[in-house]
């Protein structure tokens, strides 16, 4: 078989991505493309993302047509010098299809991990457990109006050689819509009860926007619990929050009323979709979901301002990484100014208040490296 | 959240409304499945096919009441428990067996609220089964949501898919007027992510399923599937569709429409149900008026003869829209050329 053949294969991501659309190509075949050049659009259930070259050389094939949706390792497009011949390919993609599919046929039970609702202290909680390893496991705390699905492009990641726990918070998507007071400090001691009913002495906090607040929260109320803090676009750390963004969403009862509020969100507006618009919204329609974000809302975003000042927790607390992106239209990076020496702040360019999943790759790498000092 | 069978998905609804809400009742024939037949199987089946499987063993002989063979008796209870305090879901079985108790629907639940001076709440849901495609013959096979949409009073529900079904049917018990409940019995056993909590989809605010840019497919019940096939087919040739799934046909979200149109220029109705006075007739009426200008094309309607659905299956295909009769009637609004008055 010719060496410099290279299959493009449907990608996964993120865990539970199973099949994908190709959406559309970037690339005629004959073309040149470089590595890192985007090929292909590729839609998921949750987001369309560019599929970028894994090699360089010549797009010879594309085996996949527009609009199919194929598993995740299916063939979709054969890359190869323009010197290759044709029989070549032909024989390659005889080759692949026939091993590929006797290969999904094995791995049929290879199903992706999926969240269970549990019990924690007579709260039902989402939770997606995965991963094992030595060291402090990850519990990720995703922000407002989140849920797991936040942590798509991250979960996996992380988990390479090491336990990370994602869940939903109370009042969002499959856990109990119950939110208590809906403060701050109510929501840090469900991480706590987390932790306790995980068998879990001391975890990394990953967190984004009020999930940060949250475990700034966690730090000042149980500080033995937290080995590190990685936050991104954490709020907590000044007084603006974007309103028109918290209302939009809270109202927002069709996609064509969403869209713009979820728009804010991110640097790159392309990005949301409708397939996003219309998760955000089977969410929303869940029984004592809007109640529940109303109730968030007005404890923590009183009178359009951040409730909370959670500066003085970063005196003492343990190593901390904040990741923000400069473009952010939620909470401005500007609250990541002035603060103590000692923590780590990467500003992103051309990143909105996502960076998990605009910058998933950049944000990933960060976290890691931060975890293995 | 897991896969879950259209039948499935209005089961969990019933089960959790009458979980809920004690008032919530269920009537029908063979409604608790088996119940009374020589075998003594309890629950057997759980109606004719298996949607209320398990409601009677959970709630009891009181709260899902097997009926006997007369809808305008049971129809009729339902509409008179509904004004006295209840929450009755009747189900009709065949649609097409609406013609024994008409009266009871037409002339007495969609008329309380309004004859009463306001002052009577009817929170009734009448369910059954319709359309064409499972060789049901004449009798067995009608899209009858027209006739419905016909009389003010009514609230009138198409589904198009299990997620659909089940936030539609919650929202259908929980509203205080007569909703008509049309399952389409081709689709009981398509499948797909169902939340398991409840949750409800508002009347009157239409999905769209997709967006493009040439041409607006308007597309009821199980048609909407059917427009999906035909504009993923389509986009690979390049034509870019909206498809626009109104949910319920009273209230009908207009505006929804007529935002469409004025992106699209270009309108297709995909309707099943007998084409005189049905609703390709009666969105067509609304766009020529309101959105006249915004067409390129003439409006063109895929919609079945009018006949009674045949039992043949070479004939009731021939009889009913399908995917390629879709993409046809988009390609005519494509190539519509406007000719030059002489």
């Amino acid at each position: 078989m010719n060496a410099s053949i290279t299959p493009i294969t449907m990608p996964k991501f993120g865990l539970a991505m199973t099949e994908g659309k190709l959406a559309g190509w970037m690339v005629r075949p004959g073309a040149t493309v470089r590595a890192g050049d985007d090929l292909a659009d590729i839609e998921t259930s949750k987001i369309t993302n560019a599929y970028e070259s894994p090699a360089a050389g010549v797009l010879r094939r594309q085996v996949a047509q527009e609009g199919e949706m194929l598993a995740v390792g299916a063939l979709i497009g054969v890359l190869a010098d323009a010197d290759t011949s044709d029989a070549d390919i032909d024989a390659f993609i005889a080759q692949f299809n026939a091993e590929f599919s006797a290969g999904a046929a094995e791995e049929a039970d290879d199903t992706p991990p999926e969240p269970r609702v549990m019990d924690v202290k007579g709260r039902s909680l989402r939770v997606l457990d995965i991963g094992h390893g030595e060291g402090d496991p990850i519990v990720l705390i995703h922000g407002f109006g989140g849920d797991i699905g936040n942590w798509l492009f991250n979960h996996a990641a992380l988990a390479a050689g090491r336990r990370v726990i994602a869940f939903d918070l109370p009042g969002h998507g499959g856990s109990t819509k119950d939110v208590g007071p809906g403060s701050l400090e109510f929501f840090s001691s469900v991480v706590v009860d987390l932790l306790d009913t995980l068998g879990i002495e001391r975890a990394h906090l990953v967190a984004h926007s009020l999930g940060g607040a949250v475990a700034l929260a966690t730090v000042k109320n149980a500080p033995s619990r937290v080995a590190s803090l990685a936050l991104l676009a954490p709020a907590g750390l000044g007084p603006d929050i974007n309103m028109a963004f918290i209302d939009g969403f809270i109202t927002a009862d069709r996609q064509k009323t969403l869209i713009p509020a979820l728009s804010y969100l991110v640097h790159d507006k392309g990005l949301i979709g409708r397939k996003m618009a219309d998760d955000v919204l089977r969410y929303k329609r869940l029984d004592g979901a809007a109640d529940a974000l109303r109730h968030v809302a007005a404890a923590n975003f009183t009178d359009g301002r951040q409730t909370d000042n959670l500066r003085p927790v970063l005196e003492t607390a343990p190593p901390t990484l904040i990741i923000w992106g400069k473009d952010d239209e939620i909470l401005p990076s500007s609250h990541a100014a002035d603060l103590p020496d000692a923590i780590t702040v990467e500003i992103l360019p051309d990143t909105g208040h996502m960076p998990q999943m605009e910058r998933s790759e950049a944000v990933n790498t960060k976290i890691r490296a931060f975890l293995s000092h | 959240m897991s896969k879950k069978s259209y039948r499935q998905a209005i089961n969990e609804a019933l089960r959790l409304e009458m979980r809920r809400d004690p008032r919530v009742i269920i009537m029908g024939e063979d409604v608790a499945g088996g119940q009374g037949g020589s075998s003594g199987v309890v629950d057997a089946w759980g109606g004719v096919l298996g949607v209320t499987k398990g409601l009677y063993t959970e709630f009891g002989p009181e709260r899902v009441l097997d009926t006997p063979i007369t809808e305008a008796s049971y129809i009729g209870a339902a509409a008179g428990a509904a004004a006295t305090g209840l929450r009755p879901v009747a189900e009709l079985m065949f649609v097409d067996f609406v013609g024994c108790c008409l009266d009871q629907i037409m002339n007495q639940a969609a008329k309380f609220r309004y004859m009463f001076g306001g002052k009577a709440r009817t929170p009734l849901v009448i369910r059954a089964m319709f359309g064409a495609g499972f060789n049901a013959a004449a009798q067995h096979s009608q899209a009858l949501y027209p006739l419905f949409t016909h009389i003010p009073g009514l609230k009138v529900v198409v589904p198009s898919s299990p997620y659909e079904a089940k936030g539609l049917l919650i929202e259908a018990i929980r509203d205080d007027d007569p909703v008509i409940f049309l399952e389409h019995k081709v689709m009981y056993d398509d499948e797909e992510d169902v939340p398991d909590e409840s949750y409800t989809i508002p009347f009157g605010e239409a999905n769209l399923t997709r967006e493009g840019d040439d041409v607006t497919i308007v597309a009821f019940g199980r048609m909407v599937k059917l427009a999906n096939e035909a504009a993923d087919k389509l986009e690979r040739q390049g034509i870019s569709c909206t498809v626009i799934d109104p949910r319920t046909t009273s209230p009908l979200d207009r505006d929804t429409i007529l935002d469409c149109v004025a992106d699209t220029g270009r309108l297709v109705i995909v309707d099943e149900s007998s084409p005189r006075c049905n609703m390709a007739a009666d969105v067509s009426a609304l766009v020529a008026e309101e959105a006249f200008d915004a067409l390129k094309a003439p409006i063109r309607r895929v919609i079945p003869p009018h006949t009674p659905v045949p039992f043949a299956s070479v004939l009731e295909a021939l009889y009913l829209p399908d995917a390629a009769k879709i993409e046809a009637a988009v390609k005519a609004v494509m190539n519509h050329k406007v000719t030059e008055a002489a």
